[in-house]
């Protein structure tokens, strides 16, 4: 399936990333390639057939409601890019 | 005397009997490391100074007639996708390139408690995604026993630090293959456990519904001696299974006396390389030899897992690496706004091989392709588990290879993603049905290079797995072996 | 043409949980900034999420309590989305199998009676704050990120489009905000953040089906907001279909010190969320036998106490759906009908003095000076005849500034209502020689006259006599 301009387009989008033009082209037919190996799934008949999420049949895992040590603000902080009066700071965001 | 050279239930003998000490043989695997490091580039990190306190720490406890634990003082390698507290966890990525964990991996956790020292943090294929630690963002990792081939992927570094000598075990994590294929390629013994077993909590996700922690090591005994070590339900880990843990080393029993192995006929695909399904037919016949049932059945839905695999697997990576944004940990790229910061952040400093997973996986899950892409291969999952169920109706275990050819040269793939996703066939399924499994040398290609044999139980069944791996092990002399690394063994 | 609006409200409501949703960082609102954070919770390369299991138990209450089907196989999924106030960049929430489903509410405006049906409730974690370095988000060079709230745990309470106007959504919010205190899952605190809402508003001619475009404004967190917002949006949308515009569906914002909605993106652009199962945590199985466990472990609902205070206690409606519209409200008035007081007195009392002492000091009843037990107490002396209504004012006053007991109060100060008619006598007469006029107006028949008698006795007793047996006595002495 060939992959249009606007699907890679969008999907960089959804991914924050930003495809250089000279990648467009890489990318886009490795995509192409990738989707018509994938199309072999089609021929699976999958009526009825439940979709698995979990490898093993695990439920109802609880922890209790009890409060543990939080990290030390300087050890919550320790990789941050850049902070300011001990918070992690951004540059600007125009959208709420 | 060479220590580095010995597994680590011999070390573990002779730091009980006082033989040897940790702080000579800690001394022997880092001077060992010194004279190889340089062609195999295992490791992104070395913890030495720590290392050496560990060491001195067991020394002591033994002088002192404390009785130690298995891996104490014997050093050990970590996959650098593992967090550990306080030691940089890159997950061989530029966007971790400075990331110092503040906490500890639950496996960490249990290691410490076994006072193990940590030679140091391995390379692998950035973010696990790979077969070859080509994906590495720092350095290509070389095959112990041959420098011009690839170590497998993606615990390549951890492998490559086993098969050379540099670590005598290591952990490695396994997603679609990523400890049994390097483990197949590097002639030493890899084992996925079922999904589960080892708790993912610090292991740094890549595909949250099939990773899983593992040993790599020189033999069959020491792989059972370290799930000992490290499984186990865990609080932090919604997804451990709370099945009590057995003692594997009951396990290790040459019996194959009645056993029932099945032999998948869909796992011998064209392609397969000729010596590899020669040395895999030479092997099963040898079980059967020894007393073992060979039953020949059908996994009808494996020529679908490549493609089942490469959309949930991405889809699942897609979403687990959206944290690196550059906003609280991890590098930053300026932008002028937060947006383009996380956009400029990603786009240069993830590798190309996550850039293109990523998008495969937000492509799968996208509005409008969504339940033709990933929904779809949910059920074929679905599917594929069934086979599984169906097969261990009436076998005890399934024989295949771990990978279709033994390590190939550098380079060789790493421009066709495709053709280097369909290498993974005998890896992948195990790892979507959730089983336990084991690679074990079971010989070389006539270019001298090793072969693996996949030995997979039921879920939950690693002793199974031990006990049939042990078998062929203990009548074969395929295993132990340390490459020879250019007559640097010397 | 005449329109109708159509309201549907999105409630997110932090629940009173020690703990966050998926780590054992504690929820307390205004600590230092990112104090509160754990590796899981500022979601760190590695670590996994462990469900608070109070969230699950609190989600089914909020469910059962709301008349909602509990879905007894409920998942949680991954809402995928950028913002820099949320660590992995996604929210873990529930997207196709929430943990209820298909509930109600019933509201009442001007004393009509009305269902508003709920679509859903799931469970999911809220997000961090951001602090703006300018004044604005817009004109803000950089701003700072504070993650203590990432992880508290929210309900999300959507309803379907029932309302019409900004009463019913009030009424609607309202009724919902009770529920949830009755049932003791959420503080509701709207000045903090423990409950806001989404609005969606859309205008359609009278008697037309389909829906019009919506319109959508974020983090409400006022019920006057909420009908400010409404009521404009209401207006703003008929005057652009009035001259012949089209609404534009979009995310608007409430600017409450101006009470408009202002456009927050020029163009709306369809979030693909990408939603996924959380594969990190399994699934929630509740049996049938745990569900009618919680249903009988319900308190007594809103609707249902205001029934008994109306039946049982015969209160007014009006004084029954005040007092029983917050449990703490209720809670107290059962506290003081405990001591035996008058259930109609209570009422008075309730919504007379004590509501305008807690309003003048801005204080809740929770934290009323006059504890129910001193109220009933106080409310029984009267009943006793032990002091009269207008001394149970001063009482009343008296017991605000001190902890004193009522009985202590009377007694200290001299209170104790006189019903001795040897000592009363006296005074009338006093009263009758110095107020010739009156006394006159009553002889002559007019009969009315008597009360100005009875307010000198009163004033000169400093209200002590007992007004009834003075006038009594009067009208012996002048007939």
């Amino acid at each position: 399936m060939k992959v249009s301009k606007e699907d890679m387009e969008n999907v960089a989008q959804l991914s924050r990333l930003t495809i250089a033009d000279d990648e467009a082209g890489m990318y886009t037919e490795q995509l192409s390639h990738f989707l018509d190996y994938v199309e072999n799934l089609k021929s699976v008949d999958t009526d009825g057939v439940e979709p698995t999420t979990y490898a093993l049949p695990i439920e109802n895992v609880f922890r209790d409601d009890e409060v543990k040590a939080s990290l030390p603000r300087k050890a919550a902080l320790q990789n941050a890019p850049e902070e300011e009066d001990g918070y992690f700071k951004v540059p600007r965001v125009l959208e709420e | 005397m060479k220590l580095y050279d010995k597994p680590a239930h011999v070390l573990h003998e002779m730091l009980a009997k006082k033989e040897i000490s940790s702080v000579e043989l800690t001394n022997d695997v880092f001077s060992r490391l010194d004279d190889v490091e340089g062609d195999v580039g295992a490791y992104l990190l070395t913890t030495r100074e720590d290392a050496m306190k560990n060491a001195e720490a067991v020394d002591k406890k033994v002088a002192a007639g404390e009785e130690i634990p298995f891996l104490a003082g014997i050093p050990g390698a970590i996959k650098d996708n593992i967090c550990t507290n306080g030691v940089k966890t890159t997950c061989a990525s530029k966007i971790l390139e400075n990331f110092v964990p503040p906490y500890d991996a639950t496996v960490m956790t249990k290691l410490k408690k076994n006072n193990t020292v940590v030679v140091g943090k391995t390379n692998l294929d950035e973010f696990a995604m790979g077969g070859s630690t080509e994906n590495s963002a720092y350095h290509v990792t070389h095959n112990p026993w041959n420098t011009d081939c690839v170590p497998g992927g993606s615990s390549g570094g951890s492998a490559a630090a086993v098969a050379s000598g540099s670590a005598i075990w290591a952990l490695g994590s396994d997603t679609g293959g990523s400890i049994r294929q390097p483990a197949s390629f590097c002639g030493v013994v890899g084992m996925k456990p079922t999904y589960g077993r080892v708790s993912r909590y610090g292991l740094v996700a890549y595909a949250s519904s099939l990773d899983q922690i593992g040993p790599i090591a020189r033999d069959v005994t020491d792989c059972a001696n370290i799930l000992n070590v490290i499984a186990g339900h865990d609080d932090m880990d919604s997804t451990s299974s709370a099945a009590a843990v057995p003692d594997y080393t009951k396990s290790l029993v040459e019996n194959v006396k009645g056993l029932k192995i099945g032999l998948p006929k869909e796992y011998f695909i064209d392609g397969i390389d000729e010596d590899v399904e020669k040395a895999i037919r030479t092997a099963i016949d040898d079980l059967k030899n020894m007393g073992a049932e060979v039953v020949d059945i059908s996994l009808p839905h494996t020529p679908y897992a490549i493609s089942t695999y490469y959309l949930i697997a991405p889809a699942e990576a897609a979403t687990n690496l959206e944290r690196y944004d550059g906003v609280s940990y991890g590098e930053r790229v300026s932008g002028i706004d937060v947006v383009e910061m996380m956009k400029n952040t990603r786009t240069q400093k993830f590798g190309t091989e996550v850039k293109r997973r990523i998008m495969i996986g937000n492509y799968a899950l996208s509005a409008g392709y969504y339940d033709a892409y990933y929904l779809k291969a949910l059920k074929v999952r679905t599917l594929i588990q069934k086979d599984y169920t169906e097969a261990f109706k009436t076998v005890d275990v399934i024989a295949c290879p771990t990978a279709p050819t033994p390590a190939y040269k550098i380079g060789a793939m790493i421009n066709d993603p495709l053709k280097m996703y369909l290498q993974d066939i005998c890896t992948v399924p195990i790892n979507l049905a959730g089983l336990p499994g084991i690679s074990l040398p079971c010989g070389f290609s006539e270019k001298g290079m090793p072969i693996g044999l996949q030995i997979i139980g039921k879920p939950l069944d690693e002793e199974t797995v031990i006990r049939a791996a042990f078998s062929y092990e203990s009548t074969h002399s395929f295993a132990g072996k340390i490459a020879n690394m250019g007559g640097k063994d010397a | 043409m005449k329109y109708e609006a159509v309201i549907g409200l999105e409630i997110h409501s932090e629940l009173k949980t020690k703990t966050k949703i998926f780590c054992g960082c504690a929820t307390g609102f205004g600590a230092e900034q990112n104090t509160h954070v754990c590796p899981v919770c500022l979601g760190l390369p590695g670590v996994l999420p462990v469900v608070n299991r109070r969230v699950v138990e609190f989600a089914i209450k909020a469910g059962l309590a709301t008349n909602c089907t509990i879905n007894k196989y409920s998942k949680f999924d991954r809402k995928n989305y950028y913002y820099p106030d949320l660590p992995k960049n996604f929210q873990t929430s529930q997207y196709d199998l929430p943990i209820a489903e298909h509930g109600y509410v019933d509201i009442d405006v001007d004393g009509e009676k009305k269902r508003i049906r709920l679509t859903r409730i799931h469970m999911e974690e809220d997000a961090g704050k951001l602090v703006h370095s300018g004044a604005t988000i817009k004109d803000s060079a950089s701003s700072n990120v504070d993650y203590n709230r990432t992880g508290v745990p929210l309900l999300e309470i959507v309803s379907e489009p029932d309302m019409r106007t900004a009463e019913e959504a009030r009424a609607y919010m309202e009724k919902i905000k009770s529920i949830l205190e009755y049932i003791d899952v959420s503080n509701c605190r709207m000045e903090q953040g423990n409950l806001r809402a989404d609005v969606n508003v859309s205008l359609r001619p009278v008697g037309q089906k389909e829906l019009g475009t919506r319109t959508e404004m974020k983090n409400i967190n006022s019920f006057k907001s909420l009908v400010e917002a409404i009521d404009y949006e209401i207006e703003r949308q008929t005057e652009v279909l009035e001259d012949g515009g089209h609404i534009i569906q979009e995310t608007r914002t409430f600017d409450a010190a101006k009470g408009i909605t202002l456009s927050m993106r020029s163009k709306e652009e369809a979030q693909d969320y990408r939603y996924m199962p959380e594969p990190d945590l399994p699934p929630i199985i509740t049996t049938d036998e745990e569900i009618e466990a919680y249903r009988k472990g319900l308190p007594e609902l809103p609707d249902a106490r205001r029934e008994r205070l109306e039946t049982k206690l015969g209160l007014s409606s009006y004084d029954a759906g005040i007092i029983t519209s917050s449990r703490a409200m209720a809670d107290y008035f059962d506290d003081v009908l405990a001591t035996g007081a008058d259930a109609k007195l209570i009422a008075n009392w309730m919504m007379g003095d004590l509501a305008k002492n807690l309003n003048a000091e801005g204080k809740t009843i929770e934290y009323s000076p006059i504890e129910a037990k001193r109220l009933g107490d106080m409310i029984n002396l009267i009943t006793k005849g032990t002091i009269s209504s207008k001394i149970a004012k001063d009482v009343f006053a008296e017991m605000w500034k001190s902890k004193d007991a009522p009985e202590k109060i009377v007694k200290d100060k001299g209170l104790v209502q006189i019903t001795d008619t040897n000592e009363l006598d006296s005074v009338l007469d006093e009263v009758i020689t110095a107020n010739p006029k009156p006394v006159a107006d009553f002889k002559s028949g007019n009969k009315k006259a008597i009360g100005a008698l009875v307010g000198q006795v009163m004033k000169k007793t400093h209200g002590k006599a007992n007004p009834k047996l003075v006038n009594e006595m009067l009208q012996k002495k002048l007939s």
